[in-house]
């Protein structure tokens, strides 16, 4: 049943992919101008089986693009594109049985139904062997506490509870690779915690591979030891997270409240950027602990309180170009 | 590429074409079994809204009656003969909307992007769409259909034959066969159509095209779309007025009565095709 596996460890291979939209312009009553977006352009890379990866980039570079392509969604302008050795857009309804998918900003749950509907569905739609189905939604059950929710329709469940659900039901028919896009986009700090717990252990224990796209640095750092940066429908970065910070030389902010106004800090390997009354921004390198820097300051200034700010996606990615284009 | 080849693709793909459909029957099955499950959970608002369905298609026909309480014939047609078109394409529309009347949504599931949750299921998206939201209080419509297609039968002072009865049931699923086409080919527009406004002003352009027409008095079903009118035209009125045996306009030859099935299964081919490239379209899109 599973010839697939002996096309080689990865389970995810791209070769060159790319998208390419033609956009219309209305210019005039019935005049239009056609042009090429180059959504996804010529890019390459491959996921082993049980690696999680996680995709970013900032609005527009071509993440969401590339998951519809991976998910046969989409169809490929070029390039050669495997997953667990079916080509995604030509055998989308087979490549649905192995894959689960959850979108974050809508649901693949039937809205007006209540939850567990939705998972009886999935039950016989993707054949799931009863046992193995009655295991998988009890487990999930467990972990993402649904126990509560399983009779409510799923329009009257919070954000996060839906986003829980919705995992749910992406793992119910065991599948081998997990794309996860935006699965955090606006959830509160302990949803967030929840998600995150889930698939590091899901990662863990069933050796699923996941690919997840997002905004927040938190997600990749607690979950990711890959990542990838697309912009511009390239891949500009691909390697660890360390390694992200390093190439684009991203620093984080250590914010310090003082006891009172005081001339811009003197510390070594850090330099302030920004001075509101008491209040001051210290820049220090992202890679760099920041605890050798809050002794240093603590040693020296009267300190009151402080916190310590993460580079965003944006930024980081803005720098890697700055770089890119003076080098 | 060689014949033997050839002959094995081709007969590869066939098969491949039969577990097509058979695995859209199975989820449209599921689905709408879903759907219907959970709309027996509340059966008194699920006959409130079946009665109302049928309440208001109903108003129609007491239209129709209550013209006849002011004349004997109508265009030349009794009550019983109207009644016969009337009960046939209530129900043949009956039928269509009941199993593909959700499939209008797909443009709203275009636009705001639900149409990639149903890509990424194990189950053709044309069977999704059309058993979501399975509205089974649209029974109301065709049982109405069907009550008055039953009394035109029952009045009807006609010298029935065998194929003048066969024709009867065979003009009322051919009729439903059309009728799925226009819903199929409507939904495959909607890929087309890249925003509201367009999809509206073929509307309302259409609706304009097809108020010209001489109004019916039961054109309120087909006012639903420009487009029901040219085939059922065709397909409906002649088998019913072979039924009748009444002369064809256009004098058209007698065997015309016979190829309803002929233009369904033509047409439900077109509409498969047309959605076929709309879904393409818009996989190799996105939008």
């Amino acid at each position: 049943m599973e010839p697939d596996l002996i096309a080689g460890p990865d389970l995810i291979e791209l070769d060159g992919v790319e998208k390419v939209f033609d956009v219309r312009k209305k210019t005039g009553f019935l005049r239009r101008e056609k042009h090429e977006v180059r959504a996804v352009d010529g890019i390459s890379f491959t996921v082993p089986r049980g690696e999680m990866v996680g995709y970013i980039g900032p609005n527009g570079a071509g993440k969401s693009t590339t998951i519809k392509m991976l998910t046969g969604i989409l169809t490929p302008s070029g390039g050669r594109l495997r997953v667990a050795g079916i080509d995604p857009s030509r055998e989308r309804t087979r490549l649905a049985r192995r894959i689960g998918v959850v979108f974050g900003q809508r649901t693949t749950l039937w809205w007006d139904l209540p939850l567990i509907d939705s998972y009886r569905l999935m039950h016989r739609m993707y054949r799931i062997p009863d046992a193995r189905y009655k295991e998988n939604l009890d487990r999930c059950v467990e972990l993402l506490e649904l126990a509560e929710l399983l009779d409510v329709p799923v329009r009257q469940l919070s954000l996060g509870q839906r986003m829980r659900g919705d995992i749910a039901a992406a793992l119910l028919h065991d599948p081998e690779v997990l794309y996860l896009d935006e699965p955090t986009i606006g959830l509160d700090v302990i949803s967030k915690a929840k998600v995150r717990g889930f698939l590091r252990d899901l990662n863990a224990e069933s050796g699923t591979t996941v690919l997840l796209t997002t905004h927040d640095l938190t997600d990749i750092e607690q979950l990711c030891k890959r990542v990838m940066v697309i912009d511009h429908g390239r891949l500009m970065y691909d390697g660890p997270l360390a390694g992200l910070h390093e190439a684009g030389e991203s620093e984080r902010t250590l914010v310090v409240d003082l006891e009172r106004e005081l001339p811009p800090l003197e510390v070594e390997s850090a330099r302030v950027v920004k001075v509101e009354g008491p209040r001051q921004w210290l820049a220090f390198p992202a890679a760099e602990s920041a605890a050798p820097l809050v002794a240093r300051v603590a040693e020296r200034y009267p300190m009151v309180d402080l916190s310590v700010r993460e580079p965003d996606i944006e930024a980081v990615i803005a720098k890697m170009y700055a770089d890119k284009s003076t080098s | 590429m060689d014949d033997s080849v050839q002959a094995r693709n081709g007969r590869t793909r066939a098969r491949h074409g039969l577990a097509q459909v058979r695995d859209g029957v199975r989820a449209y099955r599921l689905i709408s079994g879903m759907w219907i499950r959970s709309l027996m959970a509340y059966r008194l608002s699920f006959a409130m809204t079946a009665f109302g369905n049928f309440a208001v298609t109903a108003f129609d026909f007491a239209a129709i009656l209550l013209m006849f309480s002011q004349v004997d014939r109508l265009g030349g047609y009794s009550l019983s003969e109207i009644a016969l078109l009337y009960g046939a394409t209530c129900t043949s529309f009956g039928i269509a909307d009941l199993a593909l009347g959700s499939m209008d949504r797909l443009g709203k599931r275009v636009r705001d992007g639900t149409l990639d949750t149903l890509l990424v299921r194990p189950a053709p998206v044309i069977a999704q769409v059309a058993a979501d939201r399975f509205g089974l209080h649209r029974l109301g419509r065709l049982v109405q259909g069907a009550f008055v297609l039953g009394y035109a039968l029952v009045v009807l002072d006609i010298g029935w034959t065998p194929v003048k009865i066969l024709m009867v049931p065979l003009m009322v699923l051919c009729g439903a066969g059309i009728f799925a086409a226009v819903f199929v080919a409507g939904a495959a527009f909607q890929f087309a159509a890249r925003d509201a406004a367009e999809v509206q002003n073929a509307f309302t352009y259409g609706g304009t095209t097809l108020l010209q027409f001489p109004p019916t008095v039961f054109a309120k079903d087909l006012v639903r779309g420009a487009t029901y009118i040219l085939p059922l035209a065709f397909v409906n009125w002649i088998p019913a007025l072979y039924v009748l045996g009444r002369p064809y306009p256009l004098d058209l030859p007698t065997w015309t009565a016979f190829a309803p099935p002929l233009v369904a299964a033509v047409l439900l081919a077109l509409a498969g095709l047309a959605w076929r490239t709309g879904l393409r379209s818009y996989r190799s899109t996105g939008s």
